[in-house]
């Protein structure tokens, strides 16, 4: 049998052979090599970030060039007679954006106000689940669907009623082919509503138990305490929330390919056919064989990229100046 | 006049609540009918041979998309086996050093790379790689998707990490651990099931993307494993078959949407499981 | 063998500040082989600080910093050229909530601070894990069940657990931050039992705000207040005849 003595030892061996002396420098070193090395990876990422802009912009940069401020103002894309204009394909992300985002923000606060005020805490939490499952459903399912349902249904159902009520809108004149800007904004505008959804909710619920109780108990019915209590004080928290979906729907690509037809074109009626940037880089860029046509998509690309930098930075502001001014 | 007053205010506060009921539906019903109607439609069209066939000859009816789903296991394993160690690793840094100009610019690049449009990311995928080895390749299609997973894993991780309570770290220093063991073996590995959460989650998200990998492994209609060919997905395939005119082809696209949304709302679903699950736990541990 | 043979931790003229708030000042302090010391005096009066500095941990919290010597085999541990790692080796610490590692089993607990070192054979670690268990009086307890996480059992389980842990990396000093505060009066009273024995191996220096325990389990004393030592001494003298007339107040319950 060992001894207690012994068995320490044991120990006492094999971790004084480790250490030589009693106080030296060796983890202090093993510490500073890790610290230093972990240092590098970070550098990495941020490397990644910085190339990832410079191969952008050096890409790009002969379009510029070649094109001037004519890239920014004419309107027209076509590749064949190498003459490219963004301007089409900001037009079309402006537009389905703008749409997408009217549509799903009253409805996203509304849901928001929903589940956190109105349902019990387990139909919230399974309604809350069914919001987020939407943000994780592939765009492309949501292309195909738009494709083979939400196409067909507008070319069929929809535009026939929104063509006999309000016609006279130039919005809704010409004839509807199921794929185009309606089409495209509507299924954005369910792509984007969880987002806006779930940062609502974070938003509404720092608002306190006692304040809302307060509002009831003064008289208010439940409406007038959420819209005093909960959304007017939440207001920079939504404009945040709803400029987080809007960067989102700027770069929505794959179902927005699918159902707005693909045309760089700029039309009044929303049931014509457009292009918006993501789509047009989708469709066009494994085909590009000439120099400008790359130049001129990776130009698109840039565009987007200062465009949704720009629209989430601003979101960040939002969302972060809100965290602090609630703490 | 007061009477009709409250009156007015009570009929205000039914119709606000009916327009929330309606919010709820319009948001939910979209839903259940992609949901329902990839159920239908893929469940009518999916076979055995969907599994285990790569596609016939254009004009020929049947075949599979084996070569897809296995195509997109190479793509996600390899973009996660780069991303999530070096992602675990710039959020720990984040969460235990955290301070001074390298970690507000590691910050402020994971906020920006969350943000750009995954076309964008396909984009800088296809100059870094397709450009100077000449053509689409697995391996570009992995870059593409390891820098979508990449800013997601350092964000969780640095959430995560943030949630040890500090006297844990202390605890570990105390035993005379260097900082560097203390951080991998008691901090990381003691949260490695919210850890897993943060990654599968990641890795779902990264599964479906279809726009980054259009030009960066493209497609291919044979069984490929080389890094430096062009390799099929399940997503760019769905693609091609959807735009595709042939009836059969649809069908399959179906199919394929079929899998890929059990795939990823499955692989969600079970990292809200172990994060559930988890939450339980520090609920006791306070 | 005279006193100072036995002395194996010496304190000399420690001051700690965090930021400009001076919460230590200028404290002398000679701990002697195999005994328990305990720290009292109203919160606030840098106690905890004090014992932080100890085995360096107070490095952890920004804007603290320690002047002095804390001298420890012939060398000041405070020296910017000892590396804290190797202090903590020798000076091992229990923290006020106990604070098992997240994610581990309760064998994994005790034996992962030699495991980090390097020792990798499977039944030297069982038979250590065991020893120390069985010091900090939970082995009987745990003994089905070491596969089960450390998280699962009771709070004065949990500490126990802690202190066969810091225990698995033999230290020859342990320190103690008011380990029983946050533990229920049977628990407390399972782990006072157990210092008296952990006396023969380890010197204990223990910070505690009730001064019941530190009269039942300490040999010697020292009271603080506001950062200032006011008395040191042995346990009994400090408790039935105090010198200083602040001393008499408190441990009278006139402030505190």
């Amino acid at each position: 049998m060992k001894s207690e003595s012994t068995l320490k030892n044991t120990i006492s061996g094999s971790l004084s052979q480790r250490e030589a002396s009693v106080f030296n420098w060796a983890p202090q070193k093993q510490d500073q090599f890790v610290f230093a090395s972990m240092r590098v990876l970070s550098s990495f990422v941020i490397l990644i970030l910085v190339a990832l802009m410079v191969m952008l912009i050096k890409t790009a940069w002969p379009v510029l060039v070649d094109q001037g401020t004519n890239f920014f103002t004419q309107s027209i894309w076509n590749p064949v007679d190498e003459e490219f204009s963004a301007l089409p394909l900001i037009y079309g992300t402006m537009i389905t954006t703008f749409i997408a985002v009217i549509i799903a923000a009253p409805i996203s606060i509304m849901v928001a106000l929903f589940v956190n005020e109105v349902l019990t805490p387990k139909l919230a939490k399974l309604v809350g689940l069914f919001v987020e499952m939407i943000a994780a459903v592939p765009s492309i399912v949501f292309g195909l669907w738009g494709i083979f349902y939400l196409g067909p249904f507008i070319k069929n159902t929809l535009a026939p009623f929104l063509k006999e009520h309000f016609g006279y809108l130039p919005l809704f004149q010409g004839p509807s082919f199921g794929i185009g800007v309606l089409t495209a904004s509507l299924i954005l505008s369910v792509m984007i509503t969880p987002t806006i959804t779930s940062i609502c909710r974070e938003v509404f619920k720092t608002v306190p138990a006692m304040r809302k109780e307060g509002a009831l108990g003064l008289g208010a019915t439940k409406f007038e305490m959420m819209l005093l209590t909960i959304v007017r004080p939440s207001f920079s928290g939504i404009v945040g929330a709803i400029v987080l979906g809007t960067g989102r729907a700027l770069g929505e690509t794959m179902a927005v390919a699918m159902v707005i037809g693909n045309q760089p074109q700029i039309k009044a009626s929303l049931f014509a056919p457009a292009a918006t940037m993501a789509s047009i880089i989708a469709n066009e860029y494994a085909e590009a064989d000439s120099e400008m046509h790359i130049a001129a998509l990776c130009g698109v690309g840039l565009v987007l990229f200062v465009l949704t930098l720009i629209v989430n930075l601003v979101a960040r502001s939002i969302v972060w100046n809100y965290n602090r001014s609630s703490k | 006049m007061r009477e009709w007053h409250l009156k007015y205010r009570k009929l205000k506060n039914i119709v606000f609540h009916m327009a929330l009921v309606f919010a709820a539906c319009a948001v939910i019903i979209p839903l259940f009918m992609v949901i329902q109607y990839v159920m239908i439609k893929g469940f009518n069209s999916l076979n055995w041979d969907f599994f285990t066939q790569i596609p016939k000859p254009v004009g020929e009816v049947g075949g599979g998309m084996k070569h897809a789903i296995i195509g997109t296991f190479i793509i996600v394993g390899l973009a996660g086996s780069f991303a999530i160690p070096l992602g675990i690793i710039c959020g720990a840094y984040l969460s235990e050093y955290g301070r001074g100009k390298i970690a507000a610019l590691l910050r402020l690049s994971t906020d920006v790379l969350t943000g750009i449009p995954s076309i964008v990311i396909g984009i800088f995928a296809y100059l870094l790689v397709v450009v100077p080895l000449k053509q689409f390749s697995t391996l570009a299609g992995a870059l593409a998707l390891s820098i979508i997973i990449l800013p997601v894993v350092i964000r969780s991780t640095e959430e995560i990490l943030k949630l040890v309570p500090r006297h844990i770290r202390e605890a570990g220093l105390a035993l005379g651990l260097p900082r560097w063991k203390m951080i991998f073996f008691i901090v990381i590995k003691g949260s490695r099931s919210g850890l897993i959460t943060g990654v599968i989650l990641a890795i779902s998200r990264a599964a479906g993307e279809t726009a980054p990998l259009l030009f960066t492994s493209f497609g291919n209609m044979y069984y490929s494993t080389s890094l430096t060919n062009p390799i099929a997905s399940l997503p760019v395939q769905i693609y091609t078959y959807a735009i595709s005119p042939f009836d059969d082809w649809q069908r399959q696209a179906w199919a394929g949407a079929l899998v890929l949304i059990i795939l990823v709302l499955g692989l969600n679903l079970i990292s809200r499981l172990i994060m559930n699950r988890q939450q339980l736990g520090f609920g006791r541990r306070k | 063998m005279t006193e100072t043979d036995n002395t194996v931790l010496n304190v000399k003229n420690l001051n700690v500040w965090y930021g400009d708030f001076h919460a230590v000042k200028g404290i002398s302090l000679e701990y002697q082989r195999n005994t328990i010391s305990a720290i009292i005096g109203p919160s606030g009066c840098g106690k905890s600080t004090y014992l932080r500095c100890l085995n360096r941990i107070h490095e952890e919290t920004p804007g603290a910093r320690a002047e002095g010597e804390i001298l420890f085999q012939g060398e000041n541990i405070l020296s910017k050229m000892v590396d804290p790692v190797r202090v903590r080796r020798s000076i091992g610490m229990v923290f006020q909530k106990p604070n098992p590692f997240p994610g581990m089993s309760i064998y994994d607990n005790v034996v992962v601070g030699l495991k980090l070192q390097g020792i990798k054979k499977k039944n030297i670690l069982m038979e250590h894990a065991e020893k120390c268990l069985q010091k900090a009086a939970l082995w009987e307890e745990v003994k089905d069940k070491l596969n089960r996480p450390g998280m699962s059992l009771s709070g004065g389980q949990q500490q126990r657990l802690c202190i066969a842990r810091s225990l698995a990396v033999s230290p020859p000093i342990l320190l103690m931050d008011e380990p029983t505060s946050a533990l229920d009066p049977i628990a407390t009273a399972k782990i006072e039992e157990l210092m008296s024995e952990l006396k023969k191996e380890v010197t204990v220096i223990i910070v505690t705000h009730n001064m019941q325990q530190a009269a039942r389990i300490a040999d010697n004393t020292s009271f603080f207040v506001l950062g200032d030592l006011i008395e040191h001494g042995l346990s009994e003298e400090i408790f039935t005849n105090p010198k200083n007339k602040k001393t008499e107040d408190y441990i009278s319950g006139k402030f505190g």
